[in-house]
């Protein structure tokens, strides 16, 4: 692997302060759960693998466009994965990109989306952990994400209220290609448990529910899947929407992460629409969807939308809600959104702030 | 009710004088219709099995959901709507004064499981379509009815139209076995190119997989809000397949499909193309290039609470006024009064959407006229 230099500018010129919504924090090896997993799954892990939907156990079926779908200057020297070294992610990002707060979003091994339940749950209790052990405790700046095996809600719920209380963890991650659509009754009760732990759900791009990628059968490229997952999104918010959770759970907040911005407006006002046509269907959403949106659901900026004009980006910051977007880098990805090009448009420096991190602080409740 | 509705200003139906309609759904009344077109064995095969007492709606359009019919639509005794030329007479063409219409009938033909039993269905829904409605209307036009699931017997119904100019393209669902750029799929395309017929791809699912990528929604107004994503995800497998690069002179019509997705879906798609074309070097071009030299999109429904401002941010988004056409969806309710094209477009534009763009979409619509007058 070459290591390409990219120049920087001086981060003293320029002084950033940036909450990243979106960091993907990696094993060095496999064996750093060890210590948090009980040895029946260890033994599980070496024998069986992971057991996803999925005709890989471990690789991807649309294979990514670079080595671990990552920036190529991000290999640590010492070996491992890109993510996987703290030393590296302060130098290359924390520190020269002002990261003030950092959320980890841990990917490997997919938990939530193991058939085995017993040892998805038992997955996310050991990575849970890790994130602490080998990051939240070692790095002040970081924080942990409750990773949970949504299939099982039981474990899930159990999971959640496990960490409820440990400042470390900020969020519940879920991601949204889950067995049934997430708006099913099945997943109530990981809502509740939320709510009642007072975490916000963050969705973020993966999992294997096994469901083909659009409803018409699988694509072939990986340029339609990174681009198939702003429909899952969709469907995701559909669900969540007018199976009526936001209802039933007033207090629930949600993260839409990684899913593109360009798509929100235009699909708030068609759920609006045919909402309002076939209400009968669903009398339990009394409101129309796109103000149930507007109140329970945020937006991560990365990756960023270009649509070639500085006009027509404010125009959709606009009608998403200004208050509504969340700044991710998605460190160490190959499409990485730097703080400070992020933007291709004119914004003042309230209005970067408030991308940047202002959002992000109230979200967090880190205002208080 | 919008029937009642005093007809003034912008909503006057006159201001759709000349238009060309691109999607109308003829129903098929029963099945006992298609007896006739059927051959013998499907003959004893309808009465052995007693296929006409299935009733064949489509779980894309519950018969009588909001969606499906507008209530000034409906006809009397409980009749399918869409199934009464006089209607659909009254309704659209004449009260619009439309020059042309062109049908796309969804009735269940291509859904069978069994390829034979569908390329049948097809065919007699095709010949039925011709002798009802194409040969009592100058001003209908239709799409042929396919099974997509099979090439050869697609390819073979195409062919048995050509000579047929009243049929102006060939109708796809949006959501089948297979996205639609998989290359199983191209015979299809390469005749359709051949014969100067666009591919119609209309709203609607085959259900051979869940609609989401997520599984099964609940709701059926959850289902057809994924109609949208269906389409952004089948036009991202046509380009990136290089369906477009492979067959130049394709046409792509969406039905349906909600317009609006269009501006953050070329903007994405444009972004990504520019991180890894290199997994598709036969995409030469930004796909908002190919989109507007090969994809044209039907007007109704428009997904805003602003039509006619959507409508023009998305000609400013997309840098053409070429790619939208005109079209009720009817009896589908997707508007009410007569405002089939919203209101706030100039003139000029209104003339483009309502007629001039779909000529240049549908090069057959003219040859049926002068084929009846050479017939004549």
């Amino acid at each position: 692997m070459s290591i390409v230099d990219v120049a920087r500018e001086n981060p003293t010129k320029y002084k950033l302060q940036v909450i990243d919504c979106d960091i993907h924090p990696a094993m060095t090896s496999w064996t750093e759960v060890h210590p948090f997993l009980e040895k029946r799954w260890i033994e599980h892990l070496s024998v069986y693998g992971s057991h996803l939907r999925h005709a890989f156990s471990e690789a991807l079926t649309h294979p990514r466009m670079s080595p671990d779908a990552a920036r190529v200057d991000a290999y640590p020297e010492e070996g491992g994965p890109p993510g996987s070294s703290l030393d590296l992610m302060q130098k290359q990002h924390l520190d020269p990109n002002g990261v003030e707060l950092g959320m980890l979003i841990p990917l490997r091994w997919n938990p939530g989306s193991q058939r085995n339940l017993d040892f998805g749950v038992a997955l996310t209790r050991a990575m849970n952990t890790w994130q602490v052990e080998r990051w939240v405790k070692k790095e002040p700046r970081l924080r942990a994400s409750v990773l949970v095996a949504q299939e099982d809600t039981d474990g899930a719920v159990a999971e959640i209220d496990a960490r409820g209380g440990d400042p470390n963890f900020t969020q519940i991650l879920i991601l949204p290609r889950t067995d049934e659509p997430l708006g099913r009754r099945r997943y109530w009760p990981i809502f509740a448990a939320a709510t009642r732990n007072n975490l916000p759900i963050t969705i973020h791009v993966g999992g294997t529910g096994g469901h083909p990628s659009t409803g018409g059968g699988w694509s072939s490229y990986y340029i339609e899947e990174h681009h198939m997952v702003s429909q899952a999104m969709q469907a995701v918010l559909a669900s969540l929407v007018l199976e009526g959770v936001f209802e039933r759970y007033p207090k629930l907040r949600v993260v839409i992460m990684e899913g593109g911005l360009g798509w929100i407006p235009s699909f708030s006002a068609r759920m609006d629409k045919h909402w309002n046509r076939m209400r009968s269907e669903v009398p339990h959403v009394t409101r129309p969807p796109s103000e149930i949106m507007r109140e329970h659901v945020w937006f991560t900026t990365q990756p960023m939308e270009e649509p070639g004009s500085s006009a027509v980006l404010l125009d959709l910051f606009g009608r998403i809600g200004w208050d509504r977007l969340l700044f991710a880098t998605d460190y160490p990805h190959w499409d990485f959104d730097d703080p400070r090009t992020a933007f291709k448009a004119n914004l003042t420096e309230s209005q970067r702030q408030q991308l940047l991190y202002g959002n992000a602080r109230r979200f967090y409740g880190l205002d208080k | 009710m919008a029937g009642n509705r005093q007809v003034v200003g912008t909503d006057h139906p006159t201001r759709h004088k000349g238009a060309i309609d691109c999607d109308l759904h003829p129903a098929v009344p029963a099945m006992s219709v298609l007896l006739p077109y059927l051959d013998d064995y499907w003959r004893e095969m309808v009465s052995v099995r007693a296929l006409d007492r299935l009733n064949l709606g489509l779980t894309s359009y519950p018969q009588n959901a909001p969606l499906s019919c507008r209530p000034d639509w409906t006809l009397d005794g409980g009749r399918k709507p869409g199934s009464s030329l006089p209607a659909m007479q009254e309704h659209v063409l004449d009260r619009y004064q439309q020059r042309f219409g062109i049908l796309n009938c969804l009735y269940g033909a291509q859904l069978f499981h069994s390829e034979d039993m569908a390329a049948a269905f097809c065919r007699a829904t095709n010949d039925w379509i011709r002798d009802e409605w194409l040969s009592r209307d100058s001003r209908l036009r239709a799409s042929i009815v396919i099974t997509a699931q099979n090439t050869e017997l697609a390819v073979a119904e195409i062919e048995r139209r050509a000579d047929d100019f009243r049929f102006v393209q060939v109708l796809m669902l949006v959501s089948g076995e297979m996205t639609l750029g998989r290359r199983q799929l191209w015979p299809i395309y390469q005749a359709a190119e051949r014969l100067q017929l666009p591919i119609g791809v209309h709203a609607g699912s085959a259900y051979r997989h869940a609609p989401t990528a997520i599984g099964w929604p609940s709701y059926y107004v959850e289902d057809y809000i994924a109609q949208s994503a269906a389409f952004e995800n089948q036009l991202l497998s046509m380009i990136s397949e290089g369906v477009f690069a492979k067959i130049p002179n394709l046409k792509v019509v969406a039905i349906e499909s909600g317009l609006t997705w269009l501006s953050g879906f070329v903007w994405r798609m444009d972004k990504t193309w520019k991180g890894v074309r290199v997994e598709v070097p036969w995409v030469t071009r930004p796909p908002s290039e190919i989109i507007r030299d090969h994809v044209r999109f039907t007007t109704q429904p428009i997904d805003a609470a602003d039509e006619g401002e959507a409508i023009l941010r998305l000609i400013d988004h997309l840098r053409s006024d070429e790619l939208f056409l005109f079209s009720t969806d009817y009896p589908h309710w997707q508007f009410d009064g007569d405002a089939a094209l919203p209101p706030g477009l100039s003139d000029t534009l209104s003339r483009k959407i309502l007629s001039a763009n779909a000529f240049a979409t549908y090069p057959r619509l003219l040859k049926a006229d002068h084929a009846m007058e050479i017939a004549l």
